[in-house]
This record gives C-alpha cells, sequence and structure tokens, in this order.
C-alpha cells in the first residue's frame, strides 16, 4: 500500500504549496538561508511553537501590499475602503471558523498571550477582589499562569490549580473540589501543549456556569489541529494565535460573548476605539473595535482569513485525523524503548504532539543531536515550568506534527533519537 | 553534519559521563551555585585556596544538567587549578568555548558558560566585590 493513500488528507499536494519544506539544514545560524553548508532535508517537528506558511498566505499579504495597502476605518478614499472591507471581513470569516455569533465576538489581538491579558486587566484587575477565586489547571502555558498569577496578586483574589492525573489528564473531581461559590473564572487550556490532552473544555465549563463563574479556554493548540465550536462549548472567551494554523506572526484572536464584551470597559484607548471625543470624555465604537485601538492588524488579519481557507479547503476533521495519526504513530515508535518516558495520555488519545525525555540524554542535548539529523524539535519547559516541576523534568524534547508531516518525518525523528541514545551510550 | 556532532566530540563526551572532581568540598574557601533555567541546568563550584589567599589550590563541582554545561564544569575544575583569583575573573566565553574544544551553537553559550560564571561570582562574592544578599545566586540565559 502506497503511504500516501493512507493519509487521510493529500499531504504531497500540501507539501507544494509550503516552500520552506524544500529548504535544507545544517549550516551556519548566522546566515539564515544562504548557508551554502546546508545539506540536509529539513524535517519540520515544532508546529506547536509555530506552523510554517503557505504560498496562499503569503500571497494575502502580497496582495495587500502591492495592490491595496491602506489604513482601515479612516479614509475614504477607496484603498482605505477596500482594506477596510477585507480586514473586517477576516473577522467574519474568523467568527464563521469558530461558530461564534458574528464579527462583534472576534476581537483581532497580538497572539494568545495578549487575548489572555485583554480579559485579565479589562475584566479581572476591574471585577476580581479577596474572596474571590480564580480556578485553573497545573497544565497552563505561561501565558495563562504568569497573567492570572499577577492579577490575583493584584486584586488580593485566589489562585486554584486543578491537578493531572498520572495519564496526564485533569483530574476532574479535584475540579469539581476546586471550582465553588467563591470562583469567578475558569481558565483552562483546550489542548495541552505540553502533554497533548484533549481537556472537556464544555463540561468544565459547564461546571463554571453552575456557580456563576465566567469561562476562558486558552485554543492555541486547538484551533489550528481541530473543529472547534465556540459555541457548543458554551465559552465566554476562547483565544488563539494565527501564527499556529498557516497564519503569519503578529495577529491573535479573542472571542468573547457579546453580552460580557459589551460590559467591559477597553483594554487599550486611542484611536480607531472611539466613537465622541472631547477634551473631557470619549465614548466607545462598537464591538470588536472597542478593543482594536489603534491602527490594527491590518495585513496579518488578511492573511489569517487566508489561512482559515486554507484549513477549511482540507477540512478540519481531516486535519484532525492526520495529526491523531501521527501523534499515535510516533508515541508507538518512540514507545519501542524502555528508556523513553512519553508524557501525557495515550497515543490513541492526544493532540498532534508528544514530549518525551530518554534515560541520560538531557532535552537540550537531544535536541541539539537531532538538529545535526536536520530535524527540528523544540527542546525545553515549553513555557509550562511549574507543570515540569510537577512532571520531575526540568525538561523535555517535544516534536509536534501538522498537516504537512509524513510518517517518514517521524521515522526520521526516530533514527535521529537512535543516533543520540548511541552517542551518549 | 552541523555543529551538534561537532559538539559532541569525544572529549565533551568523556566528560560528562565521567565528570572529574565531582562532589563537594569540607572546607571550601568559597562555594556557590548557579542555574540556566532555559536548560534546567544547575552547578555548584566549591573552590579551595592556596595560603596566599589568591592562588586556585582545588576545585571540585556538583551538578545536574545538560552535557555541555557539565562536561564544562568538570574541564574548568581542572583548568582553574593554579590560576590566580584575577586570572579567573579575566576568563571569557571565547576562553571556555576554546576549552572545549568544539563550535557552541549560541543556544547553547548559556549551558558552556554556567561554571566559569559561578565560579566567576563565588570568587567576587568571596573578595567582596559582589552582595551575596542581592545576588545568591548566578543565572546564565540567552
Ligand atoms: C497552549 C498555549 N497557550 C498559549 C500559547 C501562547 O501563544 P502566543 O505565544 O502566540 O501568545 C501557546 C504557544 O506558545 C500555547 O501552546
Amino acid at each position: 500500500m502506497s503511504t500516501q493513500e493512507s493519509y487521510p488528507i493529500d499531504v504531497e499536494a500540501i507539501r507544494e504549496d509550503f516552500p520552506v519544506l524544500d529548504r535544507k539544514v545544517g549550516g551556519d545560524v548566522t546566515t539564515p538561508g544562504e548557508g551554502d553548508d546546508d545539506t540536509e532535508p529539513l524535517v519540520y517537528l515544532d508546529n506547536a511553537a509555530t506552523s510554517q506558511t503557505p504560498k496562499q498566505v503569503v500571497d494575502a499579504i502580497v496582495d495587500y501590499y502591492y495592490g491595496y495597502n491602506a489604513n482601515v476605518h479612516r479614509g475614504i478614499h477607496q484603498l482605505s475602503q477596500e482594506a477596510s472591507v477585507a480586514y473586517e471581513e477576516a473577522h467574519d470569516r474568523v467568527a464563521a471558523f469558530i461558530n461564534a455569533a458574528g464579527r462583534e465576538e472576534i476581537v483581532f489581538t497580538k497572539n494568545t498571550t495578549e487575548s489572555m491579558n485583554l480579559v485579565a486587566y479589562a475584566w479581572g484587575l476591574e471585577e476580581l477582589e479577596p474572596g474571590d477565586t480564580v480556578v485553573t489547571t497545573q497544565m497552563e502555558h505561561h501565558a495563562s499562569l504568569v497573567t492570572w498569577q499577577q492579577i490575583c496578586k493584584r486584586t488580593g483574589a485566589e489562585l486554584r490549580f486543578i491537578e493531572v492525573d498520572e495519564d496526564g489528564r485533569l483530574d476532574m473531581d479535584h475540579a469539581a473540589e476546586l471550582i465553588d461559590d467563591s470562583t469567578r473564572m475558569v481558565s483552562l487550556v483546550h489542548v495541552s501543549n505540553t502533554l497533548g490532552t484533549i481537556n472537556p473544555v464544555a463540561e468544565i465549563t459547564d461546571m463554571a456556569h453552575e456557580v456563576g463563574a465566567y469561562s476562558f479556554i486558552d485554543g492555541a493548540q486547538a484551533v489550528p489541529t481541530r473543529p472547534v465550536d465556540v459555541q457548543a462549548i458554551d465559552a465566554d472567551f476562547y483565544a488563539f494565535s494565527g501564527h499556529k494554523m498557516l497564519g503569519p506572526t503578529g495577529i491573535g484572536v479573542l472571542y468573547g460573548k457579546q453580552e460580557i464584551l459589551e460590559s467591559m470597559q477597553p483594554y487599550l484607548y486611542g484611536g480607531d476605539m472611539i466613537r465622541k471625543v472631547t477634551y473631557e470624555e470619549s465614548t466607545w465604537e462598537d464591538l470588536p473595535w472597542k478593543f482594536e485601538a489603534g491602527t490594527p492588524l491590518i495585513a496579518q488579519g488578511i492573511a489569517l482569513h487566508a489561512a482559515i481557507d486554507y484549513l477549511e479547503e482540507i477540512g478540519m476533521d481531516n486535519v484532525q485525523a492526520h495529526e491523531e495519526l501521527l501523534a499515535e504513530y510516533a508515541y508507538d515508535k518512540l514507545s519501542e524503548h524502555d528508556d523513553v518516558e512519553i508524557y501525557g495520555p495515550p497515543g490513541d488519545d492526544r493532540g498532534g504532539l508528544v514530549a518525551f525525555n530518554i534515560d541520560g540524554v538531557h532535552a537540550h542535548d537531544l535536541s541539539s543531536i537531532l538538529n545535526d539529523y536536520a530535524v527540528a524539535i523544540r527542546a525545553g519547559d515549553h513555557c509550562t515550568q511549574p507543570l515540569h516541576d510537577t512532571l520531575g523534568a526540568a525538561a523535555s524534547a517535544r516534536a509536534s506534527f501538522y498537516i504537512y508531516n509524513t510518517r517518514e518525518e517521524v521515522d526520521a525523528l526516530v533514527e535521529a533519537v537512535d543516533g543520540a541514545r548511541d552517542l551518549f551510550a | 553534519m552541523g555543529m551538534g556532532s561537532d559538539m559532541y566530540r569525544q572529549q565533551i563526551l568523556d566528560h560528562y559521563k565521567s565528570p572529574r572532581n565531582y562532589g563537594e568540598l569540607e572546607d571550601p574557601d568559597f562555594s556557590h551555585t548557579g542555574e540556566n533555567p532555559s536548560c534546567g541546568d544547575t552547578i555548584q563550584m566549591d573552590v579551595r585556596l592556596e595560603d596566599d589567599g589568591e592562588t586556585i589550590e582545588y576545585v571540585s563541582f556538583t551538578g545536574d544538567g545538560c552535557a555541555i554545561s557539565q562536561a564544562s564544569a568538570s574541564m574548568l575544575s581542572e583548568r582553574l587549578v593554579g590560576m590566580s583569583l584575577d586570572e579567573l575573573e579575566a576568563l571569557e566565553t571565547d576562553d571556555i568555548v576554546d576549552m572545549l574544544g568544539v563550535t557552541i551553537s549560541p543556544m547553547r553559550i548559556p549551558c558552556a558558560v554556567l561554571g566559569n560564571q559561578v565560579a566567576k561570582d563565588g570568587a567576587k562574592i568571596h573578595t567582596g566585590d559582589l552582595d551575596p544578599e542581592e545576588y545568591g545566586e548566578t543565572i546564565t540565559e540567552e
């Protein structure tokens, strides 16, 4: 059987759209892209950090800058109108993609981190007080963990952590214990960027709503890799980043239920977010513009639209199926050796990433050696330092997959890991 | 092949697998610890001086972490013997890379220099040039 036929998506055709996948690496890193000594074909398995960018997305950026570059919401002239329409339509596209009610609920930010901070400042700093609790989990990315930690310090609210069990899943009994009448916010990651755990976000949102709390879902690893329906989850807030889903850097999304966003004060002040200004007073624009102060990420927003088009053309169910296939394949292959510890749930129940350690080889050494084999993975704490403390590992190596990855690339990973093992034996 | 394989030449692996002068000194003239948070590497360097209070007589270390950080501390523990504190102070990143005898990729420099930085900071605290209250632990970062 040809391997190509056994993928849920046309990987070969997809790879054609990503010029960087033709790159060779191994040369001098101080001269990116020009090293004559780059000889090894790149195996890019660091997609949870950032995904690669297809021609269609770069084309959208080029079309904008060469064809209708103008500021939005300000000019009467044609270019400004074209840019404004395209920028606004990007909000509609995102809304449809995650099944939000409409563009009012879609705020463009810089990234997941900024989306998180927007809610923490505009809602948390205003609303939280001593006696309140914010419930989060042990597997949060620093984007959420550090933000709530600091907002709680400033407001006197208490931060609680739902524990992770041995399989890397949330302890739901513990969640039920922690989420109580004092809880104002339950903030959790949808798919863990370290464990690969897919959390029951709808169930936990229900628990939050039962006590009158909001839920904030960090979807940085979920939206790129599976169908997400914010209404089915009933999330109050939901955040993700464009650069992990084929989009450019510099664009992120905050989804918020309209009535909640309406009740919140702006986070940043300035142009574009106001309706009427006098020397004494100002009133705010409608949603979502109230939360988009200053000249926004116009090209990036338009490019995110193109990225979503690209993903939907493949179909998010298919993207998910491909992720699961590679995750399980990698899990099984890596597990063949006893000296490999993989963190998180079993291979058939996880997102498309595998974080692991081999006995006797530090993750950073492993990553350096893998780089020799032209295999790009992430090594470190993946912005989950407290979770790594809980796991008893200072660092781990993480391979993460996307639509253009193949089983052969997983084989290359495993071969490189074998090489590292031999070197250190 | 690129930098990685170079980085793990025999000498580095040898020092990593059989570290020299590993352990704590009972009565060091100074002892200092440090960390490289990006790797989670930790190093403690213990130093005994000769009677002149200037010349390094013996160095031992303990630690945990990647091969580069641990091998570097091990090699340094041999290298420092007989040096004066001023000579230690003058040791720079390039000297450490030379000592390792391999090309260190930019991201791994904090690993490579951790032991050296810990020894230097420890010496400065010993001579009163650094305030231990403010500078409890050495941190190397990219
Ligand atoms: C689960 C999770 N949350 C948040 C983030 C932060 O994303 P960004 O750096 O784009 O703000 C990441 C990625 O780094 C992530 O994996």
